[in-house]
């Protein structure tokens, strides 16, 4: 059978990691391969766990990546890249945003945020990089600019020219205006340079 | 058409199932399409109501939706409508009786089932109702053929004079893949032919319909047998077999690359002699469904011999994950599928928006003492969570109010001093749960209902319903008065408040008086959703770290945003040891709702342009 690259996108509802799987698909697309994506977002809009799978190749049958053979984890939150850490195949790529958001159940003192989760992290047999992409995008102005930050720094692990993602993350907002436009590229230019490996 | 192709193919377009499924009814000249919202549906009325050639609506439940596609297909009207897997067991009384009359337009039944319960009060096997309602049933595998099976199933139901099950699952609804659209066509005008024999199922009519239900499904299974969506796909291995179909089709090709495959389209009535043959040629026959072993045991009746749910599990997906491992042990094939590691984290369960109006309810229902809570279907079902923890049931859409006049009515002594509650929401009552209140009135419940009115279908992300004021498409509508109506369902005007749920003072009042009256209370709250476009956004709130004593009261209201700065434990003058936790709010997700200062004692709660001094999670960095 053909190979087919896997793509796990995973955070949390609100963050923006179906709009990244997207624009991820977009690319693959244009890039010439079969694609398919689907999410994991049960209840998503209300702060619970969400993943997107992207699979892209000569042809892609199963929407869902199998455990064990996700080749890149984009991680939009640190303790959820250690929840879906298991799900890389040895030698894959986890690229993370260090931003932590802890939820109710931890403000109540019901459960505990991991410890150093990027030390965690660095205990598999993957390849970890970070950038504190929320503390970047809340500097640029927006929080929403996390999304791509995230998608610069991917550029560097994914198969296709970072130009080519970059063109599909703008043709996002060609329609509205020059700013956001300007912003997202400022942002994606900035995730393309920060993330260093630990 | 192969996946090269379509890639080459410009016109390939990358959607979901669902979009395809609402491309395809407007490409079929689909005329009338109905649905009550429900995940994983909820996007194909979404995208039909974009298209101006098609009539689409919120119905009020998914019986009244299919009554209206039926209306329309009888019309002459080719109709749609969509729903998920539970939402066909409240259309099923129409469907019943609709399966008798057959179909004059095309109508298609679209139902989607939540296959590993991404966001359902349980999992359900659709396909149960082709073979109940002596339907057929249509299974698309991805977005290509939800289109092309849309398409092919407006035909199929004119052709038979039958309504079509198109049996979606999550795995189909919500995965994005490239579709090639074909021409789009236009159906012949028809007219509403008047013919009571056929169309009034009065005992006599009815029965004389069900020789010729019969006789349909002879010639349906006739069809299945030719029908070119059974598709085999010949294969070099031939230690196994696979008949399946859906998304399940789709694990077994990507997890099987080199077995022999038969995939239904036309799943019921199946193509039993195909298949028999089919079971000639491979050493075993393993039938691969989601979710119960249905063409599993109308094989097996047939006197073929297969596998399924012996060796396959009969909940959740059939993933390779899930695959792989367990046809291993028929093939002795090692299984190199490396098992997740999993890792001891803490559980990220939703909860309720930041803001939310329902999060004041649930902490006053938390502090009230001696109560025994119904709830229901939708965001009010997160109360039952942390830290409210303050619902005790949930059963069905619109059940709270009935469940709740059975808990009052069968308590035993010992709950003689509870006080009942039923929660529920604007579109839900409407839904369903209006009955459930006319019987308690009309049979003298002693409930304290809660009508957490926000003016949306909340949990399936804001859209409208007769409470919004505004219709599918946005336009302004009739707005529901739920005081006339309340009134009009038999609650005395006196025991019908209106209050703003972020006032808790007005609240506690409101539900501890209520509570102790004898017959039923309303109390309606009248907020809007914070996923709405009413919903507007006041001063954002910060915490004085000077003032925060660490009492941690603020936390039981359960917002998103109140965050933990650090914890101290201290010696209370009794000897007792006492956690403190030290409150921010992030300031970014924060819309200055102001509940949590409500239960502030100190007053450490002010808007973060007030104070410099503030412990908020800082704007810039």
């Amino acid at each position: 059978m053909s190979y087919v690259t896997n793509i796990l996108v995973a955070g949390i509802g609100g963050q923006g990691v179906m709009t990244a799987a997207d624009i991820i698909a977009q690319t693959a697309i244009r890039a010439g391969h079969d694609v398919k994506k689907t999410e994991v977002a049960g209840m998503a809009q209300r702060g619970g766990v969400v993943t997107s799978h992207v699979r892209f190749g000569e042809h892609v049958y199963s929407p869902s990546i199998t455990p064990g053979h996700a080749d890149l984890l984009l991680a939009f939150e640190p303790a959820e890249a250690l929840r879906w850490a298991g799900h890389l195949r040895t030698g894959a790529a986890a690229l993370v945003n260090t931003f932590a958001q802890t939820p109710p159940v931890v403000s109540l003192g019901l459960f505990e945020y991991p410890d150093a989760p990027l030390e965690q992290l660095a205990r598999y047999p993957i390849s970890v990089s970070s950038l504190n992409a929320g503390d970047m995008a809340i500097g640029m102005g927006d929080r929403r600019l996390v999304n791509s930050l995230m998608l610069g720094a991917a550029a560097r692990h994914l198969p296709f020219d970072s130009g080519l993602l970059k063109q599909a993350l703008l043709d996002r907002f060609a329609n509205k205006g020059g700013k956001m436009l300007t912003l997202n590229e400022q942002a994606f230019d900035a995730g393309y340079r920060e993330p260093g490996k630990i | 058409m192969t996946a090269a192709e379509q890639v080459r193919n410009p016109q390939a377009i990358f959607i979901s199932g669902n979009e395809a499924v609402a491309m395809a009814a407007r490409d079929a000249d689909c005329r009338v399409a109905a649905a009550y919202p429900g995940t994983p549906s909820t996007e194909i009325l979404e995208y039909l109501s974009a298209y101006p050639t098609v009539y689409s609506e919120w119905s009020i439940n998914e019986k009244v939706s299919l009554e209206v596609a039926i209306g329309a297909s009888l019309a002459g009207s080719r109709a749609l409508c969509a729903m998920k897997h539970v939402g066909l067991n409240v259309a099923s009384d129409a469907l019943m009786t609709q399966t008798l009359i057959g179909a004059v337009g095309g109508l298609v039944i679209a139902v989607a089932d939540d296959v590993g319960l991404s966001s359902s009060q349980n999992e359900q096997d659709s396909r149960y109702w082709g073979r109940f309602a002596h339907i057929p049933v249509l299974e698309p595998c991805d977005a290509q053929e939800a289109y092309s099976m849309t398409r092919f199933a407006f035909s199929l139901s004119e052709q038979f004079s039958v309504p079509v099950l198109l049996r979606l699952t999550t795995r189909i609804c919500h995965v994005k893949g490239l579709v090639r659209t074909d021409a789009s066509e236009k159906t012949v005008a028809r007219f509403f032919n008047k013919d009571s024999s056929r169309y009034v199922m009065v005992p006599g009519n009815a029965r004389n319909r069900i020789p010729l239900m019969m006789q349909r499904d002879k010639e349906l299974a006739q069809f299945s047998e030719s029908c070119e969506l059974n598709r085999f796909e010949p294969g070099q291995d031939r230690r196994i077999g696979f008949v399946t179909s859906g998304a399940a089709y789709c694990h077994v090709r990507e997890t099987f690359p080199e077995a022999p495959v038969l995939k239904l389209g036309l799943s019921h009535p199946a193509p039993i002699e195909t298949i028999r043959a089919f079971a000639q040629e491979v050493d075993q026959l393993i039938v691969a469904e989601e979710v119960e072993p249905l063409l599993e045991t109308e094989l097996k009746a047939a006197g073929i011999q297969l596998s399924g749910k012996d060796i396959l599990p009969r909940i959740g997906e059939l993933t390779p994950s899930v695959l792989r491992p367990a046809l291993a042990q028929l093939t002795g094939d090692t299984c190199t599928t490396a098992p997740a590691t999993q890792n001891d984290l803490f559980p990220r369960p939703p909860t309720l928006c930041v803001a939310c109006p329902h999060m004041g309810i649930y902490y006053c229902l938390a502090h009230v003492k001696n109560t025994i809570i119904s709830g229901d279907i939708g965001c009010y079902t997160l109360g039952a969570g942390q830290p409210w923890n303050a619902l005790d049931t949930c059963i069905s859409m619109g059940a709270s109010l009935s469940v709740a006049q059975g808990i009052d009515k069968g308590r035993s002594e010992a709950d003689q001093n509870k006080n009942v509650i039923a929660v529920i929401g604007d579109s839900t009552f409407l839904h369903m749960g209006m009955q459930g209140l006319l019987d308690i009135t009309y049979n003298r419940g002693n409930v304290t209902i809660l009508l957490l009115d926000n003016r949306a279908v909340g949990m399936t992300g804001g859209q409208n319903a007769p409470s919004s004021g505004l219709d599918l498409h946005g336009e302004e509508t009739i707005q529901v008065d739920f005081r006339k109506l309340c009134e009009a369902l038999g609650v005395k005007p006196a025991r019908i408040h209106e209050v703003n749920p972020y006032e808790l003072p007005v609240l506690f009042k409101a539900l501890r008086e209520e509570v102790k009256q004898t017959g039923p209370s309303v109390i309606i709250t009248n907020q809007p959703c914070v996923l709405t476009e009413r919903y507007r956004q006041q001063p954002v709130l910060a915490v004085d770290a000077d003032r925060c004593t660490g009492c941690s009261n603020c936390l039981d209201v359960g917002c998103p945003a109140i965050l933990v700065e650090r914890r101290e434990t201290v010696i209370k003058p009794n000897g007792r040891e006492k956690q403190l936790a030290f409150v921010k709010i992030d300031s970014a997700a924060c819309t200055g709702c102001n509940l949590c200062i409500n239960t502030c004692g100190p007053d450490a709660i002010i808007p973060l342009s007030r104070d410099s001094r503030i412990n908020a999670v800082e704007v810039s960095a």
